[in-house]
């Protein structure tokens, strides 16, 4: 236990979109109310990794917080940035280096798909002249062809979809809010074959933030810690089928997902069999579906029946993204993974209300995808 | 008016076009665009290679809605925007290729099937120039474009 993490305190700023607010603001409500939920102030903090894709640099909130003289470094990594930030704080206190640090994800997109810097992506102007620089096509091409490899159907899509706003009606914290049936998700616009309007999460706004400490001292901060057993974050190898990318080699790789996953339940020594709740990747309905078996939770192909068995429901045997996922939430890019991190705190404290699940989770799970080709998974336990 | 490619160095010419990619001088590997380092091996030698023009289609979406532009420089008005399929192409022994299709029909495309390489336009350039870019489009049994 001695070398083990904990997560004391966790704090959020509401998704979706927020008038008159900046996305560093909302970084900074995120961290006040995490301060409070471990019963410290900002001052006690010795050192804080911090996320943004949009919304300035993250070092730059100490303006509003406070001038304490904090050790604060700024990551970037795509939507594995709150991740990202998790493993840096995670690593730094088991390194010793200092007992109480926060890891902050907070952004602020404009409307509609995501403006992709071609030129920060390492790709030709011609890419994006051309029509081709957008994720959303990247998501629509992976999951028609997975649906013909393993036979997934439209209304599997449907089924997460419908799901993820069910969850999110019960989540106060949630984007959208508002219940769809499955009927109104296939027949809505279609933006990127197969994948509907309903199919896809939007970039949105908000902002999560957690505290963390040495197992040993979790108690003085609080009664019910959460500890770390594994934050991995891998990158893609060769062969793997990554968003923007204008070729991809005639030899495959499972990808970034499957290599952090393992890694992580390594590290945990678990499998995901152990696994009580689980928080996937849901930038698109598909996505859900193929992280449930790149995550290990199931063989490709299966999700086919646990989703029309309900078996990922609240109350089923696996339930997965009951806060509604990206699709009910938006993805703020630098707060997305984060807020994955912060349903599994609330659902194994047994705080997450109307959405609590039911079968008393001890272990949970999470796991974040994004450009160009990244994935970060955590598994907590009680 | 004048046909101009969208960019040089990305296709040979509007008149006879062929993909031009890299390949690896240490381990064979292909790679598109052109660049100079090999993924798969590491190695900081490659040449350059005029990439097959046919192959199959080894998956695709349709583009539903207008893209932002910049950086797109086609038809981006929401009144005038048409869907455009996307896809990959894998082109045998070499590698798969990210590309427009000319056909936008989710009836009529299908996971396998012969395309070949061809040129469409985006839009036309302040010299009155139409400026085109790569695309694979369908091929029948008998090796004609549809």
């Amino acid at each position: 236990m001695s070398n083990d993490v904990a997560i004391v305190g966790i704090g959020m700023h509401k998704f979706g979109r927020t008038e008159g607010v900046s996305g560093m603001e909302q970084g900074a409500v995120a961290v006040r109310e995490a301060c409070k939920d471990a019963g410290v102030d900002w001052s006690d903090i010795e050192f804080a990794f911090g996320g943004s894709a949009a919304a300035g640099a993250p070092d730059t909130m100490v303006s509003q917080l406070g001038l304490t003289g904090v050790q604060f470094i700024n990551v970037a990594n795509g939507c594995a940035t709150g991740g990202s930030a998790l493993f840096s704080a995670v690593n730094t206190i088991k390194a010793g280096v200092a007992e109480l640090g926060i890891a902050i994800g907070f952004d602020k997109h404009e409307r509609g798909a995501f403006r992709v810097n071609t030129k920060g992506a390492g790709l030709s102007d011609w890419y994006g002249a051309s029509g081709m620089a957008l994720t959303t096509q990247f998501f629509g091409m992976k999951i028609n062809r997975y649906m013909e490899e393993y036979g997934i159907s439209h209304e599997s899509l449907a089924r997460v979809s419908a799901k993820a706003f069910r969850n999110g009606a019960k989540n106060p914290m949630a984007w959208r809010r508002k219940e769809l049936s499955e009927a109104q998700v296939l027949e809505a616009a279609m933006l990127s074959y197969p994948l509907t309007q309903y199919m896809f999460c939007s970039p949105g706004e908000g902002g999560v933030a957690m505290i963390l400490a040495p197992a040993d001292k979790a108690h003085k901060y609080t009664d019910k810690p959460v500890f770390l057993k594994s934050a991995v974050v891998r990158s893609r190898k060769f062969g793997s089928f990554e968003v923007m990318a204008p070729h991809i080699a005639l030899e495959h790789n499972a990808g970034p997902t499957v290599d952090a996953s393992k890694a992580a339940f390594e590290m945990a020594g678990m499998g995901p069999d152990d696994i009580d709740i689980a928080q996937l990747q849901d930038t698109e309905s598909g996505a859900e579906i193929m992280h449930m078996a790149e995550n290990g939770f199931c063989e490709h192909g299966e999700q086919e029946r646990m989703l029309a068995m309900g078996e990922t429901e609240i109350d089923g045997r696996l339930p997965i993204n009951t806060d509604g996922g990206c699709l009910a939430n938006g993805e703020p890019v630098g707060a997305s993974g984060l807020r994955q991190v912060y349903e599994n705190v609330l659902q194994l404290r047994g705080e997450a209300g109307a959405r609590q699940v039911p079968n008393d989770p001890k272990t949970a799970y999470t796991h974040v995808y994004g450009a160009p080709g990244i994935s970060g998974v955590t598994i907590l336990s009680r | 008016m004048a046909r101009v490619p969208v960019a040089d160095g990305v296709f040979t010419s509007v008149d006879d076009p062929r993909l031009i990619g890299s390949k690896c001088d240490n381990c064979g590997n292909h790679m598109f665009p052109t660049q100079g380092s090999c993924p798969k091996c590491a190695g900081t030698s490659t040449s350059d290679v005029e990439l097959e023009t046919r192959g199959e289609l080894w998956t695709w979406t349709v583009q539903g809605y207008p893209p932002k532009a910049p950086p797109y420089l086609g038809d981006a008005d929401p009144k005038t925007f048409q869907p455009f399929g996307v896809g990959y192409v894998e082109l045998p022994g070499q590698v798969k290729v990210e590309a427009r299709l000319t056909e936008a029909d989710p009836e009529k495309l299908k996971i396998g099937m012969p395309m070949e390489l061809t040129l469409v336009p985006l839009y036309t350039n302040d010299d009155g120039d139409e400026v085109v870019t790569f695309a694979f489009a369908p091929i029948s049994e008998n090796g004609e474009q549809s």
